[in-house]
């Protein structure tokens, strides 16, 4: 960081339950239906109804709340949170205050080979989710479909204990990997299942005292994360060393122009007249619940990453990275299934096949080369029938034309490795005698030409001839 | 035979025995309503289905224990969403309302039965002791067309008490049920919060309304609210307990009683004629033999206060979703969104409601909260445990329900006046206690009211005093 400035950051991050119906009503969440027609009576705050509690939402919330070590309310009780907005349909949202279902916890995060860092978990809270308004169907109107109002949320506060953007983009990659792994949510950010709001400051390093922080609002992928508080930092830096007071705000992350923009300061921030809903009894949460649902606990990503280095061999490092992705995680273990060599599969998913997933914006468990396709790729290049070079060339081919088999896309390519000992033998003495002055060169004590031929017979042999043969026959030839 | 001033249980025998038949019935209800039209009393009607419901009930083959109100016409208050049918509750805001569903007291006695004749007039938003606060202009008191029916039920009381029915249903948060059936000469139960579901049952202040009946007497009464009691999985403060036989019981001779009394907090009031007319209702205990203990409510008086900073609380985030948005009034020719919400509910709420609002987001206000609402909850816990103190040695207390007789309509202008018309009836909501009220002596020509308090779920006990004390001298 520029001078001798460090920021403070802190994120809440919105989690949508996967629950079939909504928090205080019976009608479905699933998204993506026509406008409206996922919201009932109570979900459209209709005179006379009533908001009953979902247990499934009560449940979800616990499971988080034991898989990081949190203390679980013994009562949890509702409020009320008054505000006017027109896809908020009561006039108020129903939230959770003095109460939240889960209390304080933590998590552990790891950068590169730093040390583990420890982010401390505020609480959670359950409330419900607003509607949403569409700005720009109509002229000069204002639609509002209310499908998504009173789809629960999970909203988890941390402590600001994260000091860069990096390190908060691990924090709600491992959230991330929690819940999905909990199945509590899609963790779908794309379609809003999971939302972040950050808070940042900047302060002068060594200083105790906290700097005026602004949170930043409307933050919805793990890249926008980092742009907003990498932008955010800055610009408050920026106002310091110009002498200039940072003014506590909501602002609102710009995607398009990676910026962010003010949106009310704090002068104008709603009362929310908070108080307790009296539409909702208080729910007791009993002991044995919550060792129930201990005990049903599914492997936690943590757990998985310890797996795979003690039973995989795995290095920390890779075990880390494959569970981050749950879905990477899991295709990683299908394609060990068909062949057993943990750490080249591993060095293919990190790298080639995240490539390929990053490219085409797909998540791996749509990925259009299944874990068995996969597998049997992996087998040809384990069994040298195909070379690095040309397994990335047919993984490639097989992702775009996805009814090709591997063998077909081997042969269509024309891939197929030299094995062959005397085809080998052929291109390396043309190489050879093509290259006479390079050959008196290493004879005479030149050893790293040996590279270069090396490379000449892969170039005659456009890469397929076997690199392990190819070795062996230059060092009898060349003498 | 005039039917129409036949009680509910005569009418049940009646339509059993064939004397006459529902369609009559109505027919004859429709008469006296539409002769009396200029009480005010209904905001909407539908007589037309009701007399094609009557005929289906004449025909009907169903044992009486399956429709115990088989073809008995009956009123809602307006506050009760009726589905397809104007739901008002006394707003402007919602003139144009029309429920695609119904409360759960409406499909319960729909299911009874009974046959709906129309919506009661009443305070706006259930928020008036006299219902002035009415956007359809208030309701007249049948005994005397100059005074007051009391509120917020006021339409649901004057229509029993002119014969457009032999009960109906009424809503109470601090006498809403109590107060007008008192002012009107009838007999009114709230029963405890929770025994009747508020589902669809327009909200003022969510934790003191209850549903409840206004009816001539009280087995009239319990009959009904038997209809409309028990847990609904729709209102999650439902109460998950077994409903008793409350005809029955209401006149059965096992329970044992002793009335508690406060009769210095009574004589503190230096009424004379409030004083005297407690002292005649001891006497009538007394002659029946009942044992009666005096007891302690030190924290009574501070009801009131309390009151009003709960109550509008509640209903300041309740009146919330009035908004102009999806249902009810919207103004026109708006500016911008804030404009349109300004507007909408400027133009659509009454000056009681929006005095209301503007007092419960005051009291919620940061900075506010503590002093007003946390402490008003916590003298509403003091208030609870006297009464629970209470039945440690009594089985139902015994108060005026009001400290006078309907007075004139117009009357009263003072709002903190208005709001002491409450003073004896808010503590049972506050306690979430059951009470009636039972028509007793009279003042300058108009009935007064004699109120019960029951121990919480304790309706049957309540009843039976309340029956006993109406029935007076065998």
């Amino acid at each position: 960081m520029k001078g001798n400035w460090e920021s403070v950051i802190g994120l809440e991050i919105h989690v949508q339950l996967n629950s079939e119906s909504k928090i205080f009503s019976n009608a479905p969440t699933k998204f993506g239906s026509d406008q409206n027609l996922q919201a009932c009576e109570v979900d459209l705050g209709m005179p006379g109804t009533l908001p009953v509690l979902n247990e499934k939402a009560i449940e979800k919330a616990i499971k988080f709340g034991v898989a990081i070590n949190a203390e679980i309310a013994e009562k949890v009780g509702f409020a009320r949170k008054n505000y006017f907005y027109p896809d908020l349909p009561k006039g108020y949202q129903i939230s959770q205050l003095d109460d939240p279902i889960v209390g304080k916890g933590s998590i552990e995060i790891q950068l590169g080979d730093q040390e583990i860092k420890t982010i401390g978990i505020t609480r959670a809270h359950l409330e419900e989710d607003a509607g949403k308004s569409i700005h720009d169907l109509f002229e000069n109107e204002t639609a509002i479909d209310l499908n998504r109002a009173g789809t629960p949320l999970l909203e988890i506060v941390s402590e600001p204990d994260m000091s860069n953007s990096e390190e908060a983009v691990a924090y709600l990659k491992k959230i991330h990997s929690i819940v999905c792994a909990l199945e509590i949510s899609d963790g779908n950010m794309s379609q809003g299942s999971m939302r972040c709001d950050a808070n940042v400051s900047v302060r002068k390093k060594g200083d105790k005292k906290l700097g005026t922080r602004t949170e930043l609002k409307n933050i919805n992928s793990f890249k926008f994360v980092e742009k907003a508080i990498n932008f955010e930092i800055k610009r408050q830096i920026s106002c310091l060393e110009k002498g200039e007071e940072i003014v506590q705000e909501t602002r609102l992350f710009d995607a398009i122009n990676n910026t962010t923009r003010s949106m009310r300061s704090k002068e104008e921030a709603n009362d929310y007249r908070y108080f307790p809903e009296p539409d909702i009894i208080p729910i007791q949460i009993t002991s044995d619940q919550i060792q129930r649902i201990k005990n049903e606990l599914p492997e936690l990503p943590d757990e998985k990453k310890e797996r795979f280095i003690n039973e995989l061999g795995l290095s920390e490092y890779d075990a880390r990275n494959l569970t981050y992705d749950l879905e990477l995680a899991d295709f990683f273990e299908k394609t060990l299934v068909n062949i057993d060599d943990p750490k080249l599969v591993t060095n293919w998913i990190l790298g080639d096949f995240s490539a390929i997933l990053n490219k085409f914006d797909v998540e791996a468990k749509d990925s259009k080369v299944d874990a068995v396709k996969f597998a049997e790729l992996l087998t040809y290049l384990k069994e040298e029938k195909i070379s690095g070079q040309a397994t990335k060339k047919v993984l490639e081919n097989i992702w775009e034309n996805p009814d090709l088999s591997v063998s077909k896309s081997i042969q269509d390519l024309g891939l197929e490795q030299i094995s062959d000992d005397n085809e080998i033998e052929e291109i390396i003495e043309k190489v050879i005698n093509n290259n006479p002055d390079q050959k008196e060169q290493f004879l005479s004590g030149k050893d790293r030409l040996f590279g270069f031929f090396v490379g000449q017979v892969m170039k005659e042999s456009k890469g397929k001839a076997n690199p392990k043969l190819v070795n062996e026959i230059l060092k009898k030839k060349l003498v | 035979m005039s039917l129409e001033t036949l009680t509910l249980q005569e009418q049940i025998d009646g339509l059993k025995e064939k004397k006459f038949s529902s369609v009559e019935l109505v027919e004859n209800y429709i008469s006296v309503i539409e002769d009396k039209e200029d009480l005010n009393i209904f905001v909407s009607n539908d007589f037309e289905k009701a007399l094609e419901k009557a005929k289906k009930s004449d025909g009907s083959k169903k044992s009486q224990e399956d429709v115990p109100l088989n073809g008995i016409p009956m009123v809602h208050k307006d506050i009760f969403c009726t589905k397809g049918i104007k739901t008002s509750c006394g707003s402007k805001m919602l003139d144009n309302f029309y429920p695609p569903y119904s409360a759960t007291v409406v499909e319960k006695l729909e299911q009874a039965g009974s046959i709906c004749l129309g919506k009661a007039n009443m305070d706006e938003f259930a928020m008036g002791s006299s219902n002035e606060t009415s956007f359809y202009g208030a309701v007249k008191n049948p005994l005397n067309i100059n005074k007051t029916p009391g509120g917020s039920s006021g339409g649901s009381a004057a229509a029993v008490a002119a014969n457009f029915s032999s009960f109906s249903t009424g809503t109470d948060t601090g006498g809403s049920i109590r107060q007008p059936a008192s002012f009107c000469g009838i007999a009114g139960i709230k029963p405890t919060y929770g025994r009747v579901s508020r589902y669809g049952m327009i909200a003022f202040a969510s934790s003191l309304d209850q549903g409840g009946i206004l009816a001539k007497n009280i087995k009239d009464a319990a009959i009904a609210l038997q209809c409309i009691s028990g847990y609904d999985s729709k209102d999650a403060t439902s109460i998950k307990a077994e409903v008793p036989n409350f005809s029955e019981d209401c006149e059965s001779s096992e329970f044992e009683h002793v009335v508690g009394l406060v009769t210095d907090l009574i004589h503190s009031f230096g009424d004379e004629d409030l004083s005297k007319n407690y002292g005649k209702a001891i006497e009538r205990l007394e002659k029946l033999n009942i044992k009666t203990k005096e007891i302690e409510l030190p924290n009574l008086e501070l009801s009131l206060p309390v009151y009003y900073v709960i109550a509008p609380a509640e209903c300041s985030a309740n009146l919330s979703r009035y908004d102009g948005i999806r249902f009810g009034y919207r103004a026109e020719n708006v500016e911008n969104l804030e404009d349109l919400y300004f507007k909408s509910r400027g133009e659509g709420f009454g000056n009681e409601t929006k005095k209301r609002i503007l007092i419960g987001t005051y009291c919620l206000s940061s900075g506010f909260y503590d002093a007003y609402y946390k402490k008003a909850q916590k003298i509403r816990n003091l208030i609870s445990s006297d009464f629970v103190n209470a039945f440690k040695d009594v089985t139902s207390v015994m108060l005026p329900t009001t400290s006078g007789e309907a007075f004139d309509l117009g009357s009263i202008t003072d709002p903190v006046e208005m709001y002491k018309q409450d003073i004896f009836t808010i503590p049972a909501n506050l306690g979430g206690l059951p009470a009636t009220s039972v028509p007793f002596g009279e003042k300058n020509n108009m009935p007064l009211g004699i109120q019960f308090i029951g121990n919480i779920l304790e309706e049957s006990s309540l009843l039976n005093i309340s029956n006993k004390f109406q029935l007076g001298e065998k």
